[in-house]
């Protein structure tokens, strides 16, 4: 411990660099240390000891005994596997951070003036708090590959659905007892010709309950009109029992959304689609024709986006990702908008530019500084992106969503562990990051001149 | 609304010009828009969390709206009552307490040196210090789990928080010295006058005076540990893992067991979400400190 008396003691030597902090006593030397012993300590084993192994370490093989060379070093870009990971890593920096920092750009300068912009702010910059881990499993269920428990595929199939007439019923069939046949290549016709004024019995089976649309409403016998061929195509199953075959009973739900083909000597005369309640009306020229129905209502119905897949595994955990940091990139531009020279915009539009050219040749231009450093730290980000891969990609694809954070786990820890492997990639993501070293430093340098 | 806010509002950003033109609608309705799509995962997230397992197996959970009767706290009660996951919570906290603490006091004290004491080399050794801010963890894994098995602490909860405590470091130490050093010289002298030594001087001016640039050191290290997956999966011990290791193993039977992981993720969601809510000015000025690490 320095008394007072140490005050009066002139500083031992002129520091190397000029710093306009100086002790306002002479420290004793050991108090310094004192101070910083424990961080150093860390520091030095866990942070700069760790780096030079890694380095001694990528030149030997997997048994650590014999000099490889940049053996290891050239098999991350001959490894299939490995080359898997630096070519996702490399898509990985590129769009996550460019398409996090745009997001950011835009709900910035959006909600700049709108007076609940701080509630908006909020919603999006939240995600930034939680685990990479809970955003993980958020998003598996986001992704899920069934549209009715995984929300993106729902609204694919939704908007699918709303475009393309698909009633898809897979499964369903006549009974044998029913006035309907197998026409072939996975028809069903009916045995006789239908006539005008004669409402048409069209009973299918082997719909289970919950394939059936949600809009499916109780199934009617068709009026008949002497002008036109009606009928009903329904569900001929009554859920606990009680149902008649051939007989529309009370519960029993109309085949919503089924094509039906009047068909003259192979030819398809007219058609109609079943409503909610499976009723169908064909015109007067229907009549004496067979009905069929097409192989394409009994097709698969369409089932989404395969996003976990081998092909869109990469993107769909980039979008996660971009929900997670767009709101850094949006509060650090908005702190970054708010100290803009406010006269500067307004002189550009005192000059006659409209809003976008000030927004494109005065707000960016002035906020490059603050892009560069949200675009820069992105990336330092995402060049480590290990959480989102590990626990979003399924087993099966994580071949395919590779990243080098994810290699290096495997490579260092695995069952198969090649230390020297792992440590090249470590240093491989040591080099990448050198550069963003040397900026800190300078950037450092001069802030310690001011 | 006063005379400055007027005079903001007739300047006439971009948003209030499309605003104006548009009679506001369209650029609200998108940011509505936005705002209910950004939620919309968590609370996916949350209601899937208060469903039973044979509803999330069937329906997805938005059915949740049409039929609010099926809510249930069943998950949540059993999840309680899970011990690998109560126990994982106690865990985790034993792991973020300690690694904030330690990074917040060893921080500050090389902070403080670096900031206010003279010795051979203090430039240099900071610009060392500034250089490891970028450093990826994944460099450290296999020398320090190697370090760790020599001395007897790889996968303990003591390692853990070493590990965390020594990444933490860099930018504890480059906040708080650039918080320090801005301390009005005359207080610092005027303590000692008084007769204060270092280490009087550090606890009873430096530290209180730090307050606010400790808080942002504190808050960020808290949610970092908290949510670190990947160091507690190499370093924990594997009987006593943090809730992300036992949320993660439970990850790869994904599909039959969201009615554990839904309330599970959210669990350990609450704490960082009240950290943030609650200290939001405080996260954002770290997150602008932090920029570039």
């Amino acid at each position: 411990m320095t008394t007072a008396t140490a005050g009066g003691a002139p500083p031992p030597a002129t520091p190397p660099a000029p710093q306009a902090v100086k002790s306002v006593t002479g420290t004793r030397k050991w108090i310094a240390a004192a101070f910083l012993l424990p961080a150093l300590v860390l520091l030095g084993a866990l942070v700069v000891y760790p780096i030079g192994f890694s380095i001694y370490r990528s030149f030997f093989d997997q048994s650590g005994h014999s000099f490889a060379g940049i053996d290891n070093y050239k098999t991350l870009f001959t490894d299939h596997t490995i080359r898997t990971a630096v070519k996702n890593n490399a898509i990985w920096v590129v769009c996550a951070p460019t398409i996090a920092t745009a997001l950011g750009l835009i709900f910035a300068v959006l909600t700049e003036r709108v007076r609940w912009g701080a509630a908006f702010k909020l919603i999006v910059f939240m995600p930034m708090a939680i685990s990479m881990l809970a955003a993980g499993i958020i998003f598996r269920l986001v992704y899920e590959q069934d549209p009715a428990r995984g929300v993106a595929n729902a609204v694919v199939v939704g908007v699918h659905d709303t475009f393309t007439e698909s009633a898809g019923y897979p499964k369903a069939h006549p009974l044998p007892s029913a006035p309907l046949k197998d026409g072939g290549g996975g028809t069903f016709i009916t045995r006789d010709a239908v006539h005008a004024g004669h409402p048409a019995l069209l009973p299918l089976v082997g719909v289970a309950a919950d394939k059936m649309p949600a809009s499916a409403g109780t199934a009617k016998a068709a009026k008949a009109d002497p002008g036109k061929v009606t009928g009903t195509v329904w569900l001929d199953f009554t859920k606990g029992g009680g149902g008649r075959p051939g007989v529309i009973d009370a519960k029993e739900l109309g085949l919503k959304g089924i094509k039906v083909e009047a068909v003259k000597d192979g030819k398809i005369v007219t058609s109609a689609t079943a409503g909610a309640d499976g009723t169908f009306t064909l015109p007067a020229s229907a009549d004496g024709a067979q009905l069929r129905l097409p192989e394409s209502n009994f097709h698969e119905p369409y089932n989404g986006v395969e996003w976990l897949g081998p092909t869109l595994v990469t993107p769909a955990i980039i979008g996660s990702y971009i929900w997670m940091w767009a709101g850094f990139a949006m509060v650090l531009i908005a702190a970054g908008l708010a100290g803009l020279p406010r006269e500067l915009l307004e002189a550009a539009r005192v000059d006659g530019a409209n809003e976008w050219q000030v927004f494109r040749r005065v707000t960016v231009p002035l906020l490059a500084p603050v892009l560069a450093v949200v675009l820069v730290t992105l990336m330092i980000n995402v060049l480590k992106i290990f959480d989102l891969v590990f626990i979003i990609a399924p087993g099966s694809s994580q071949a395919d969503a590779n990243v080098l954070a994810l290699q290096l786990y495997r490579s260092s820890f695995g069952t198969e562990a090649d230390l020297g492997i792992g440590s090249a990639i470590a240093v491989l993501l040591l080099l990448l990051v050198i550069p963003v070293m040397l900026f800190n430093i300078r950037r450092m340098r001069r802030e310690a001149k001011r | 609304m006063t005379a400055v806010e007027g005079i903001v509002k007739a300047r006439q950003s971009l948003p209030a010009r499309i605003a104006s033109r548009t009679g506001g609608g369209v650029l609200r309705v998108f940011l509505v828009l936005v705002g209910l799509f950004w939620l919309m995962p968590t609370v996916g997230l949350l209601l899937s969390s208060v469903r039973s397992p044979s509803d999330i197996a069937s329906t997805g959970w938005w059915k949740t709206f049409t039929d609010p009767s099926r809510f249930t706290f069943h998950n949540y009660a059993s999840l309680l009552d899970n011990s690998t996951i109560t126990n994982s919570l106690l865990s985790t906290v034993a792991i973020t307490v300690p690694a904030t603490v330690l990074v917040v006091v060893i921080g500050s004290l090389a902070g403080y040196a670096f900031a206010w004491m003279d010795f051979p080399g203090r430039d240099w050794w900071f610009m060392v210090v500034v250089s490891l801010l970028v450093v990826p963890v994944q460099v450290a894994l296999v020398p320090v789990a190697k370090l760790f098995g020599q001395i007897g602490i790889f996968e303990t909860t003591v390692g853990v928080i070493i590990f965390h405590v020594a990444f933490g470091l860099p930018f504890a130490i480059f906040l708080l010295r650039n918080f320090f050093a801005e301390i009005p010289r005359e207080l610092l002298e005027a303590a000692r006058l008084d007769g204060a030594g270092e280490i009087r001087l550090f606890t009873r001016v430096v530290m209180p005076l730090g307050g606010p640039a400790i808080a942002s050191l504190g808050i960020f290290q808290f949610l970092w540990v908290w949510n670190d997956m990947l160091v507690a999966l190499i370093f924990a011990d594997s009987k006593h893992p943090p809730i992300t290791v036992a949320l993660q193993q439970q990850v790869r039977q994904f599909g039959n067991n969201i009615d554990v992981l839904a309330p599970g993720a959210f669990v350990s969601m609450v704490i960082p979400l009240a950290v943030f809510f609650a200290f939001q000015r405080q996260f954002v000025s770290g997150v602008m400190a932090g920029a570039v690490k």
